[in-house]
């Protein structure tokens, strides 16, 4: 099936099957930041913005990408790179096998323009599984860039 | 003791971070061959069974399907699928794919196909005919049980550790100080008690990943997410018989490890199967597989024994242990040892010390390395019952330990006696400041005031535990890491390591560590890592040894390339090499003008005069492995009527010598206190009366979230090791140890009930509660 | 699970017939749910495209699409209102927000999962379901239909009552499935205590129910009797994440201290 959907600022048209997944059509499009980490939609790596919201792309049906905008890590290079400078400033860095998702979803919380406290900034993560960092590093990193960005 | 440092113990973002956040292709799936065929795995239904038939017709005749590989196509070289040096301490217990399926998830085939739904439809048509066998599933009942797992002849031990598979016994360990039994029963005061660790999962993040080609010089190269690439070369070589020489293995980035990716999975049928079909493949191991089929944290009881005289000084200590190293014998031995050789010398003041018991085989998922290897099982039976031996004395906990733990300058004999696999090395403590993590530690967790425990609301109650740990520094005479530097023009280095970084920061380190020798910027210091036709020899990313071992060979080239380059430029500035300072960045002749930049030294010896490259190299084994001490600190908030508990605060005060990269170090000790706090609060383990693991996918077993605790509070003691790279121990493995029996202790001295089987679940809390109330 | 042909719905009608085609067609709504499951979809009928993604305000109700995210359940200020806005404390917590964007009240009510947390709350609330062809319904009528549905659901109607509540879920991790869930409210004096996840679907407890609804006023004692005949009535059972046993002592602990809250609490 054909689906025509803006990637990364991109008009694409993706060839999918029925019952396939945006991770592995994004992947096989070569959007190689998407990555799976479980079979059970409940790991938070995969994670991708569809439409600005942070969606799992491993239980997201790539015909359902028909018409939509999609975002991979791609395509915030420049949030990205000055995320990871607070990231390499708390030591927040490890496998980083988390990262993009982390990144997109702290991108979109951004973009949402909500108010964030230590509380609910650790509520919006907590999809995201890290089992590297044991959080915190990764939290007042998220926290700084996030003040940084406000001025 | 502190020294002042250019590059190593300052502020250094890791040199990665940023093109792994911006999503470049790094992973071992990211660099597969685009036409790669995708492996498929058949797995065992069944705990226990033998092959009776195998028809794999069907699936060789659907179309897109390449290969069909059972046990039929391979010759039987048994091999361990541990991931050690060579000779492995572990038993040759397995083959590529067998007769026999030894657990449910073992192989039984191996399809590769033109796409994934191909392959998986393939297995579907794969008719087996099993036997069943009788499983053997609980390891208290296996020793001598009457199934025996591994009847097969033709596996064996590479030097005697107590192998004995006819009576389903994979190692066995014995070893005594002193007379335990008359020590105990000299003793004013003896405490005993039994305790039960599960199999934790390592749950990396990235799964195991492999991918393999043969590249126009007609070899085998391979991709894979490892912890050791060049174990797994040689495994391969060994199995498969295909010459050394013919085989790459590279590890790209890495998604964490852990200990999982020190053995070897998927890298032997696709090396197989790329091998017989001349065509690349890939296999990506399914959420499930890593659950279920790669391996495991080996699951203990531990028998313990502890003695002391009337005014807490601890006599003697006794520990019997049963280990289960489920279908397989990877890590049998050593994991075993280490829960003796790395928890019993924190009380070396002791007149006896016993620590025995076997590793058995029960059809179960394989145990395997895992951070902390033994020491996380050991630390919470030990650190559990000194407690308990406090409560009996009348003695605060921490006095009790602080009067007995081991200290700067002294020794155990156990170091001597106990090495991974083989006899140890006697060693002094020259830099132990766990005096000083006890003490700070106390401090930071507001010890006097907190200690044991204050009521907050009419069920809630708050409540301290706290416990001490030790670990290694690599294994000495053992494991042997190298370094290769290289100057280039313009005067920049290439650092080439066969260690192996997955993510825990080892080529940020060894960077800092050659950069603070060579007077450089890091960003002069570009890191190749584990690529076997490139880096020089390392063992890998294990036994909390690339910081130390490898540091130290890093360190070694580094030197010797500073006295390369001063030499050329005494050369070039015509004067003697003693009349040379140099910064890094420039060199000068002591006393007059004269100077010379590196980077027009550089450009000299690759374009003008005295042509010729640089290149030094280190290598280094340990000849002992300095432990790094911590104590550990935890706060918790108990519900008395449900059991439940938050942990408040996690603190940790740990001496690994220097840090080389004290962020990066925080990382290591938080990332490991956090699976610690896993292990010992939610990650439980699970298996159907059939023999299946039920905790087989992230939705059943949970591992910490970011809101599972609320607040890790880390600090390093002032440490220097003479023997490391800057004064450097290890770092990674002693974060996990304390947090199980932290977490007891404070539950204890919440509710008093004592939890002995992990994890510390609020049922298990609960139960004991109401049982006590009857 | 597979799906071998796909089609978008074009209205209702639409979803309805194709999926009354046939037994192996489906309603997919965000495939959470079916994605984890081993299921042949001869034909996914996808809703997607139908304006079923809305919370809107009506006179004396709060109307949600079938297709609404649970996020925006989580967001809603008219949600918000009623009961103490137990809905939206209930569904964030579940899983994070990139799972709660993609998965629906649809999928979770028709679901009639045992573990639900959506479920708990809703019984709770006197909430009615429309479905295409059978029109309106209430939720414990819906529940106490066996099999699978093949009916299309519309929308779920929750009166605009302002009411008090509390709601607890009791997991080992934010991100796991509950052991167990309790909701109460307190809806013109009268009170509703459900029990979910038991592990099997939730349910109201009609004895305690009965009891303190008969009581003029509450007093601690008349508390700690309703949990306790909650502990006694209600059926729990055991699965890998929990005995009946402890199930039994978490629903009378909780049912007692969100009686309490619910009565102490100024609506
Ligand atoms: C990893 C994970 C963890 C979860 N954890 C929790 C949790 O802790 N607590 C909790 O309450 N829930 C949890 N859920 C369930 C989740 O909240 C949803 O209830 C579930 O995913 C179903 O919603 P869906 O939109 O994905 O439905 P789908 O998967 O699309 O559909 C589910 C079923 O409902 C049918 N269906 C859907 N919509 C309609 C309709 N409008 N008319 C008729 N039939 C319909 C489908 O045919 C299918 O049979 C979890 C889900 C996942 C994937
Ligand atoms: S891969 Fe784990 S949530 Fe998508
Ligand atoms: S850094 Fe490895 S999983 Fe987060």
């Amino acid at each position: 099936m054909k689906v025509n959907a803006t990637i990364n600022g991109m008009k694409r048209v993706l060839d999918v099957q029925p019952d396939e997944y945006l991770v592995d059509t994004l992947r096989r499009y070569n959007y190689l930041s998407v990555r799976r980490g479980c079979d059970t939609t409940s790991c938070g790596v995969c994670t991708i913005l569809v439409d600005d919201q942070p969606v799992p792309s491993c239980a997201y049906l790539s015909v359902r990408a028909d018409g939509k905008t999609i975002t991979t890590v791609e395509g915030i290079p420049k949030h990205a790179e000055k995320l990871s400078e607070h990231f390499g400033e708390t030591g927040a860095d490890q496998c980083g096998f988390c990262n993009s998702g982390i990144a997109l979803s702290v991108y979109a919380l951004q973009k949402s323009g909500k108010g964030i406290t230590d509380e609910t900034l650790r509520h919006y993560l907590v999809g995201h599984l890290c089992r590297c960092t044991g959080y915190q590093a990764q939290h007042q990193a998220i926290k700084k860039y996030l003040g940084d960005s406000d001025e | 003791m502190s020294k002042s440092f250019k590059a190593v113990n300052v502020k250094t973002p890791s040199i990665d971070g940023k093109g792994i956040m911006m999503g470049r292709p790094a992973f071992t799936d990211d660099l597969a061959l685009k036409d790669s065929l995708i492996i498929k795995v058949l797995r065992s239904p069944h705990a226990f069974a033998k092959i009776v038939s195998i028809d794999t017709k069907k699936a060789e005749e659907l179309a897109g399907v390449e290969i069909v590989l059972t046990h039929k196509d391979f010759k039987r070289n048994a091999y361990t699928r541990a991931g050690q040096g060579y000779p492995e301490p572990s038993p040759h217990d397995k083959f590529p794919l067998d007769e026999y399926v030894r657990y449910v998830g073992d192989e039984v085939a191996a399809v590769a196909a033109v796409d994934e739904a191909t392959a998986l439809e393939a297995l579907s048509l794969i008719e087996v005919e099993y036997e069943k066998l009788t499983p053997v599933l609980d390891f208290e009942q296996a020793k001598g049980h009457e199934s025996i797992i591994h009847p097969e002849e033709d596996i064996y031990e590479m030097f005697p550790i107590g192998f004995d598979p006819k009576k389903n016994v994979a190692a066995a360990y014995s070893m005594e100080v002193g007379d335990v039994e008359r020590t105990l029963k000299e003793s004013d005061v003896v405490v005993e008690e039994s305790f039960y660790t599960q199999a934790q999962a390592h749950v990396m993040l990235e799964p195991h990943t492999v991918n393999a080609h043969i590249d126009y010089q007609d070899r085998l190269v391979l991709y894979s997410a490892t912890q050791t690439p060049f174990h797994v070369r040689r495994i391969l070589s060994q199995t498969l018989e295909i010459p050394l020489s013919k085989i790459r293995v590279i590890k790209p980035r890495v998604g964490g490890g852990f200990g999982g990716k020190q053995a070897i999975h998927g890298e032997m049928l696709a090396a197989a199967i790329t091998k017989r079909t001349g065509k690349p493949s890939k296999l990506t191991y399914t959420r499930k597989e890593v659950f279920e089929s790669s391996c495991t944290r080996h699951p203990m009881r531990l028998d313990m024994k502890i003695g002391a005289t009337k005014d807490g000084k601890i006599t003697g200590i006794d520990c019997y242990g049963l280990s289960d190293t489920g279908a397989y014998g990877e890590h049998a031995l050593t994991v075993f040892m280490v829960t003796g050789s790395k928890v019993l010398p924190l009380y070396n003041k002791v007149d006896s010390v016993r620590f025995h018991g076997d590793v058995v085989y029960t059809n179960t998922v394989s145990s395997g390395a895992f951070r902390g290897y033994g020491a996380i099982q050991g630390n919470y039976a030990l650190e559990s019952i000194v407690d308990m031996l406090a409560e009996k004395l009348g003695m605060d906990p921490m006095e009790l330990r602080q009067k007995n733990m081991i200290l700067e300058n002294e020794t155990s004999p156990i170091f001597e006696i106990m090495g991974e696999g083989t006899e140890g090395t006697a060693m002094n403590m020259d830099s132990c400041k766990l005096d000083y993590c006890v003490k700070r530690g106390m401090e930071l967790i507001d010890y006097k005031n907190k200690y044991p425990k204050r009521k907050v609301s009419d069920h809630k109650v708050r409540s301290i535990g706290g416990a001490i740990a030790m670990q290694g520094s690599g294994i000495p005479y053992i494991d042997m890491g190298a370094a290769i530097l290289k100057l280039n023009d313009d005067g920049f280095y290439n650092l080439m390591v066969g260690a192996t970084e997955i993510g825990q920061g080892s080529d940020t380190i060894l960077a800092q560590i050659a950069a603070e020798q060579l007077g450089v910027d890091v960003s002069k210091v570009i890191v190749y890592s584990s690529d076997t036709d490139l880096t020089p020899f390392d063992p890998g990313a294990y036994a909390s040894s690339t910081t130390y071992v490898s540091g130290n060979a890093v360190l070694k080239a580094a030197k010797e390339m500073r006295s390369m380059v001063i030499a050329e430029a005494a050369r070039s500035l015509e004067v003697d090499i003693e009349r040379i300072e140099f910064d890094g960045e420039v060199f000068r002749v002591k006393g007059e003008d004269d100077k010379i930049t590196l980077s027009d030294l550089s450009n000299r010896l690759y374009y003008n005069e005295d042509q010729k490259q640089l290149v030094a190299t280190g290598s280094y084994y340990g000849t002992k492995s300095p432990p790094p001490f911590m104590a550990g600190f935890v706060e918790v908030e108990v519900d008395l009527e449900t059991g439940e508990y938050d942990v408040l605060d996690y603190v940790s005060v740990v001496d690994c010598g220097t840090t080389i990269n004290p962020e990066l170090a925080r990382g290591q000790v938080e990332g490991g206190i956090v699976q610690g706090l896993g292990m010992a609060v939610t990650e439980d383990v699970h298996y159907a009366k059939n023999g299946k693991l039920i905790t087989s996918d992230m939705l059943n077993y949970k591992i910490p979230t970011n809101l599972t605790l609320k607040k890790l509070t880390t600090e390093f003691a002032d440490s220097y090791e003479e023997s490391g790279p800057y004064g450097a121990k290890s770092v990674g493995e002693i974060g996990i140890d304390t947090p199980p029996a932290a977490i007891a202790n404070a539950i204890y001295n919440a509710t008093g009930v004592r939890i002995k089987t992990l994890p510390v679940t609020s049922e298990k809390i609960l139960k004991r509660l109401k049982d006590k109330e009857i | 699970m597979k799906i071998k042909n796909y089609h978008l719905a074009t209205s209702l009608q639409d979803a309805y017939e194709v999926l009354t085609e046939s037994r192996n067609n489906a309603i997919v709504a965000g495939g959470g749910w079916l994605k984890l499951s081993s299921r042949t979809i001869e034909k996914a009928v996808d809703l997607s495209d139908l304006p079923l993604d809305y919370i809107k305000e009506t006179d004396n109700a709060v109307e949600i699409g079938s297709m609404t995210p649970l996020q925006k359940i989580v967001e809603s200020e008219a949600l918000m209102k009623i009961c103490k806005g137990i809905l939206p404390q209930a569904v964030s917590q579940i899983m994070g927000v990139s799972l709660r964007n993609l998965v629906t009240v649809g999928g979770s009510v028709v679901g009639k999962y045992g573990f639900s947390d959506v479920l708990t709350p809703l019984l709770a609330m006197n909430t009615k379901l429309v479905f295409y062809k059978q029109g309106e319904t209430t939720l414990p009528e819906f529940l106490s239909q066996k099999g699978r549905t093949d009916d299309v659901l519309e929308k779920v109607v929750l009166p605009k009552t302002a009411g008090t509540g509390y709601f607890k879920k009791v997991a080992k991790t934010p991100l796991d499935f509950a052991v167990l869930n309790v909701a109460i409210t307190k809806i013109d004096d009268q009170y509703r205590i459900v029990l979910g996840s038991r592990p099997s679907v939730a349910t109201l407890s009609e004895e305690a129910m009965a009891y303190v609804n008969g009581k003029k006023s509450l007093r601690d004692e008349d508390l700690e009797h309703a949990a306790k005949l909650v502990r006694k009535n209600v059926k729990f059972g055991q699965n890998p994440r929990a005995s009946q046993e402890y199930r039994e002592e978490l629903a009378y602990v909780y049912t007692k201290r969100g009686l309490k809250e619910v009565r102490d609490c100024e609506s």
